[in-house]
């Protein structure tokens, strides 16, 4: 079962209604107590990183998805999910991020290309991870601002060119992140949501 | 690199598709579930759901409608029309929307941007611009009430304010290309997308896969929407995307 963390940023309609196409169960919940059921757990977020921080620290669930992620439960963060996931950001003033992985989550520098990175772009798969299997050249739908500056290269599993180099696909041991909205990027992006809960649905038996 | 984004339109009146589309091959062709998704399977990037009740139950109907397509898409889509408050916009972004278009009631009172990209971030405010060319002003001129009603904005200073206030997108309508179907007003096209940061979406004036590479090449369009081709069946979003590609334009 699938825990979707709700701490009050962004919209989880959409990819509730994904689980549901894809029949695989899940709950919603704020609560430490009701989120400790879950064998996995998404973690969406539409927004700015330090309300986020705020809203989590707020809940504590801060910690609570830390120790949930250091006890080997598989986490998958969504666009602001996945920056979450990382040591800090920048985006108005720096703000502690949860330390998951390792990097800092940075403006994309403003020039010749538009700002945000709105649009479907195309996956560059690095590191072969059972999320990526067959998605390479796949494209996913960003809609972002900021994106993260990874310190170590292997986490980034998959990017998509934007001026920058934007980690798409992050991930080490359990803990993974989509910088895109895979509810929202078709077969591709279903694909990887599908894989995560099948990692979540094996963890539990 | 980002792809161009292929946009079709869909007019919904009382909670169903209006303006003649002709699918014989869907069980209904007025559903506008039905339709979202034979779009989405076709390739489109994304979808436009433009709200013209005129009463109070179709707007509520609209929210059903809304919920019921995030229900079964998985591609972005937006929903314009009749947006005139804060709680219009959570209203239909609460129902599953991604993004929401405004139009008039941004001209009278632009603070509504402002407050909309504060609330949900830039990225789910799309300004709609009507425009027209205007002899007088030398320039192009922005309307409200669906092209009824000239204001005092030139549309590339009203883009670059909307902007300034947090708009995340631009869908830019040409007034004189609209349904003429010789092709997007490109002069328009480019000044705004030149003129702002955000991205920009040509509408008016889509005749043929043609049309699309010159908005996106000349007019420096970021996507293209049309709405009676796709749904009369002239050409389709796959037949267009494969003719830009074939023309070396980046295509999902």
């Amino acid at each position: 079962m699938i825990g979707i963390i709700d701490y009050g940023m962004g919209n989880i309609f959409s990819v509730r209604k994904a689980l549901e196409r894809m029949e695989v169960p899940y709950f919603v919940s704020g609560l430490r107590d009701e989120l400790k059921e879950a064998d996995g757990y998404l973690l969406p977020g539409v927004g700015a990183f330090r309300d986020a921080m705020q809203n989590l620290h707020a809940a504590g669930l801060a910690d609570f998805i830390k120790d949930e992620a250091a006890a080997g439960k598989p986490l998958l963060g969504i666009c602001l999910g996945m920056q979450l996931l990382f040591d800090e950001s920048e985006e108005n003033g720096r703000t502690k991020g949860l330390g998951l992985l390792k990097g800092k989550v940075l403006r994309i520098p403003e020039g010749k290309l538009k700002v945000p990175h709105m649009g479907w772009n195309q996956l560059q798969v690095h590191n072969g991870s059972f999320l990526l299997e067959d998605l390479e050249k796949q494209y996913a739908y960003f809609v972002h601002s900021y994106y993260v500056k990874a310190e170590e290269q292997e986490t980034v599993l998959a990017s998509a060119g934007y001026g920058v180099d934007v980690p798409a696909v992050v991930g080490r041991g359990n803990v993974f992140g989509t910088q895109f909205h895979p509810e929202k990027s078709s077969a591709a992006g279903l694909a990887i949501l599908k894989r995560f809960s099948e990692k979540v649905k094996e963890g539990s038996e | 690199m980002i792809t161009k984004r292929i946009i079709p339109c869909l007019d919904v009146k009382e909670g169903r598709v209006v303006k003649g589309v002709q699918f014989v091959e869907l069980r209904d062709a007025g559903d506008p579930v039905e339709l979202a998704k034979f779009y989405d399977e076709e390739g489109a990037d994304e979808l436009v759901f433009l709200d013209i009740s005129a009463s109070h139950e179709g707007r509520k109907t609209m929210i059903e409608v809304v919920e019921q397509t995030a229900a079964e898409l998985a591609i972005p889509f937006t929903v314009g029309g009749g947006i005139n408050s804060l709680e219009d916009m959570k209203a239909i972004l609460r129902a599953g929307a991604d993004k929401v278009s405004v139009n008039t009631a941004a001209l009278l009172n632009p603070h509504l941007i402002s407050e909309g990209a504060l609330y949900f971030g830039s990225q789910c405010i799309v300004t709609a611009i009507d425009a027209k060319y205007d002899e007088a002003l030398g320039s192009y001129r922005v309307y409200t009430h669906g092209g009824r009603k000239p204001t005092e904005w030139k549309a590339v200073d009203w883009a670059k304010e909307a902007v300034k206030r947090g708009t995340g997108e631009i869908l830019l309508t040409s007034m004189d290309q609209d349904g003429a179907k010789n092709g997007f007003e490109l002069e328009l096209t480019r000044q705004i997308s030149e003129a702002v940061s955000v991205p920009v979406i040509a509408s008016g004036g889509a005749g043929n896969a043609d049309h699309f590479y010159d908005a996106f090449t000349e007019g420096k369009a970021d996507a293209a929407l049309a709405a009676s081709i796709f749904h009369y069946k002239e050409t389709s979003v796959k037949e267009v995307k494969d003719r830009l590609k074939g023309r070396g334009v980046n295509i999902r």
